[in-house]
């Protein structure tokens, strides 16, 4: 049980972090598809800096610098997206496409190339942290505390005072809603959607490294993310765009993707004689059925997805 | 005057694909230079060049073949993302109806040791039914297509992987070969391997695909369906207010679609080229690849079928690259680049009118100060 919760939480924790990065972008107007290429892009700055640093270090510069590795990475990856949908007018469903295919294929090239340079035998394209993943985690009564659950927690709340009590959020929001009317107040639309999109990659950056922190100490760049990232734009719909409410349902979604991972465990739950396909599958088939129910009133933002073009008005 | 071949849609998409290809393949090359200098021009080579690789002529057709092979399932997938875009649907869910039609036609083939032509069938059965969930969920609940599509990619790799896992090697995740098991689910070569040095695989799939493109054309250009379809396309309510029904438009198109990714899945595995291996985890890249290619292709049928072969080409090619220094995934890099620079196709063909315009531009301004002194003379 207490197994369950601890994954639920990290889950739900990815799941926020993605979905909030989505918020950001989408509510400047840029609908971010690419948030799975952004994922794996981030967990490969952040597996790459667990990898350079020593072990000697002390947790806290630790989480720090990986946090840090993940993130520049990311927010650099996201500015593909912005040049393209932002400067060049680029369809945003393309581009945010192949960025999800470029990242897993650019993460997966360049981790084998590092590991072939290390030793000539080794092909994979697998980077262990096995180390530096202890310091991601407190133990307090047999149940893990992963940091990350916490730095959820601030991110959400700095989403939620970000996008609703500062000019720039509200700005940002202006953007992605009536463009037209922003921009004949003086807002300037293009740099609210550059800052909507790279956002988007602090947060997608994030969420990729906490996703291969959560549950092994090794990971398999060519397996990506495994559709996290579109798992999170669904939490984001479900959430209707608000950071609380995508707070609650990145907690609905990590408890059923949680279950997959620890189903074995309830006695209940085997004795049904479920093949453990189904569970893999519960997080998406829940997901489809809860957007059926909840698209039909979507609150997304109303001018998300179209170019913004200063010459028509 | 000279008509400017430029000003030509069908010549601006060509420059514009050659442009991506081009500049998809230095950017690649650029990557290479970064991980290992030494031999980043060969490796480069060795995925353009492919099957030419091999010096002998029968090992060349031979893997020439293989490279078709693939490239019937690849066009498939293609035609499905161009059908739903020329309807304003983006079928990011061909991935997912390309498993469920493997799933189909294998489970057919070798747990009910159905004949080829039935397990194509029901593959196209299948793959329609999946695509209408889409459909369906997009019309009358306003689910993203995208989005659900991707949602269904991993529905459908799971319970492939739990019903293929019933006919599958004992001792392997892979499932039974046909060659062995189910020789009657075989599609007919008609002879056509003994062009390709008696390659077994080439089967009357490639010819189909090709038809099938050929098919989809006239069904969009020249049928009133298509116009309707392509109607609501561009607008869903004017679409509505001339009275076309919509919603059964963008269902129909799912349809379509899924039923197209679905045979291209039954082009693969009906010809015993690969078997499916029940513990992959992730969704097969035939459905995103197709997504490259429909675009590389200047989103036209014809177009799409020498762009789909392209991508197969350099995809085959990653196999060929000296594994010491790179690993075969430059070729996906290498495709997902292609894609990303088709996403500036737009731009590319505003950035050739503009070029027109202005050179038209001083012409005429030229012809005018020409005038101008004929008449002071």
């Amino acid at each position: 049980m207490l197994l369950l919760v601890q994954y639920t939480l990290i889950f739900a924790s990815v799941l926020m972090l993605v979905a909030l990065g989505g918020c950001f972008s989408e509510h400047s107007g840029v609908i971010n598809l690419g948030l799975e290429g952004i994922m794996v892009i981030g967990a490969l700055g952040g597996a790459l800096m667990m990898r350079a640093l020593p072990n000697s270090w002390a947790a806290l510069p630790t989480i720090l610098v990986v946090l840090l590795g993940a993130v520049v990475f990311a927010v650099a990856y996201s500015a593909l997206l912005g040049v393209a949908c932002i400067n060049f007018k680029a369809d945003q469903t393309i581009v945010g496409t192949a960025l999800n295919m470029l990242g897993v294929a650019a993460a997966t090239v360049l981790v084998k190339a590092i590991n072939t340079a290390a030793d000539p035998n080794n092909v994979s394209s697998e980077i262990q942290y096995v180390e530096a993943k202890k310091k991601f985690l407190v133990n307090i009564a047999g149940f893990e505390f992963n940091w990350f659950m916490l730095i959820a927690i601030i991110m959400l709340v700095v989403a939620y005072v970000v996008l609703y009590k500062t000019r720039f959020g509200l700005r940002l929001m202006a953007c992605g809603e009536h463009p037209q009317a922003a921009d004949s107040v003086g807002i300037n639309v293009y740099k609210m959607r550059w800052a909507g999109v790279l956002i988007s990659g602090v947060y997608g950056g994030m969420g990729g490294i906490c996703y291969i922190l959560a549950g092994v100490s090794l990971w398999k760049f060519e397996n990506g993310v495994a559709g996290f990232g579109f798992l999170a734009l669904a939490v984001m719909i479900f959430g209707q765009w608000k950071p609380t409410r995508i707070a609650l349902a990145a907690l609905l979604f990590g408890l059923f993707r949680a279950l997959s991972n620890v189903y074995f465990g309830f006695p209940f739950l085997v004795a049904l004689n479920i093949p453990g396909s189904v569970y893999n599958m519960m997080p998406y088939l829940i997901s489809l059925v809860v957007l059926a129910f909840t698209s039909k009133k979507s609150r997304a933002p109303k001018a998300e997805g179209i170019p913004y073009d200063k010459g028509q008005r | 005057m000279k008509k400017n071949l430029l000003k030509n849609a069908a010549v601006q998409s060509l420059i514009a694909s050659l442009l991506c290809i081009v500049l998809g393949l230095l950017l690649g090359f650029i990557v290479l230079l970064f991980i290992n200098p030494s031999g980043a021009g060969e490796a480069i080579l060795a995925v353009v060049k492919n099957f030419w690789n091999y010096s002998r002529a029968n090992l060349q057709a031979k893997n020439f073949g293989n490279t078709l092979v693939k490239t019937a399932p690849l066009l498939m997938c293609s035609l499905s993302v161009l059908f739903a875009y020329k309807v304003g649907l983006f079928n990011i869910g061909a991935a997912g109806q390309y498993v469920v039609g493997s799933c189909a036609c294998l489970y057919a083939a070798l747990a009910w040791h159905w004949s080829w032509l039935p397990c194509l069938l029901l593959s196209i059965v299948v793959g329609g039914v999946y695509g209408a969930i889409v459909g369906l969920l997009k019309a009358y609940c306003n689910v993203n297509e995208v989005i659900s599509g991707i949602m269904l990619n991993w529905i459908g790799l799971y319970t492939t992987n739990m019903l293929l896992a019933t006919v599958k090697e004992p001792t392997s995740p892979y499932t039974l070969h046909l060659k062995t098991d189910a020789t009657q689910a075989m599609l007919p070569t008609l002879g056509l391997g003994k062009l390709f040095s008696d390659n077994g695989n080439v089967t009357i799939a490639i010819p189909l695909a090709v038809l099938i493109a050929i098919a989809i054309m006239v069904l969009l250009d020249k049928t009133r369906l298509g116009y309707e379809l392509k109607a609501t396309g561009n607008n869903k309510n004017a679409a509505k207010y001339a009275g076309m029904a919509e919603k059964r438009n963008i269902i129909l198109t799912l349809i379509i679609g899924g039923a197209l990714a679905a045979m291209g899945g039954a082009f693969l595995y009906l010809t015993d080229f690969e078997q499916w291996s029940v513990t992959q985890s992730s969704v097969p890249g035939m459905g995103f690849n197709g997504i490259a290619a429909a675009f590389l292709g200047g989103l036209n049928p014809i177009g799409t079928i020498f762009a789909s072969y392209f991508i197969q080409h350099i995809t085959s090619g990653g196999a060929f690259v000296d594994l010491s220094k790179y690993s075969s995934q430059i070729s996906d890099l290498i495709s997902s680049l292609i894609i990303y620079l088709c996403g500036f196709v737009l731009f590319i063909k505003y950035a050739i009118n503009m070029g027109i315009a202005k050179s038209e531009e001083k012409a005429k301004q030229k012809a005018a100060a020409a005038d101008e002194k004929g008449g002071a003379k």
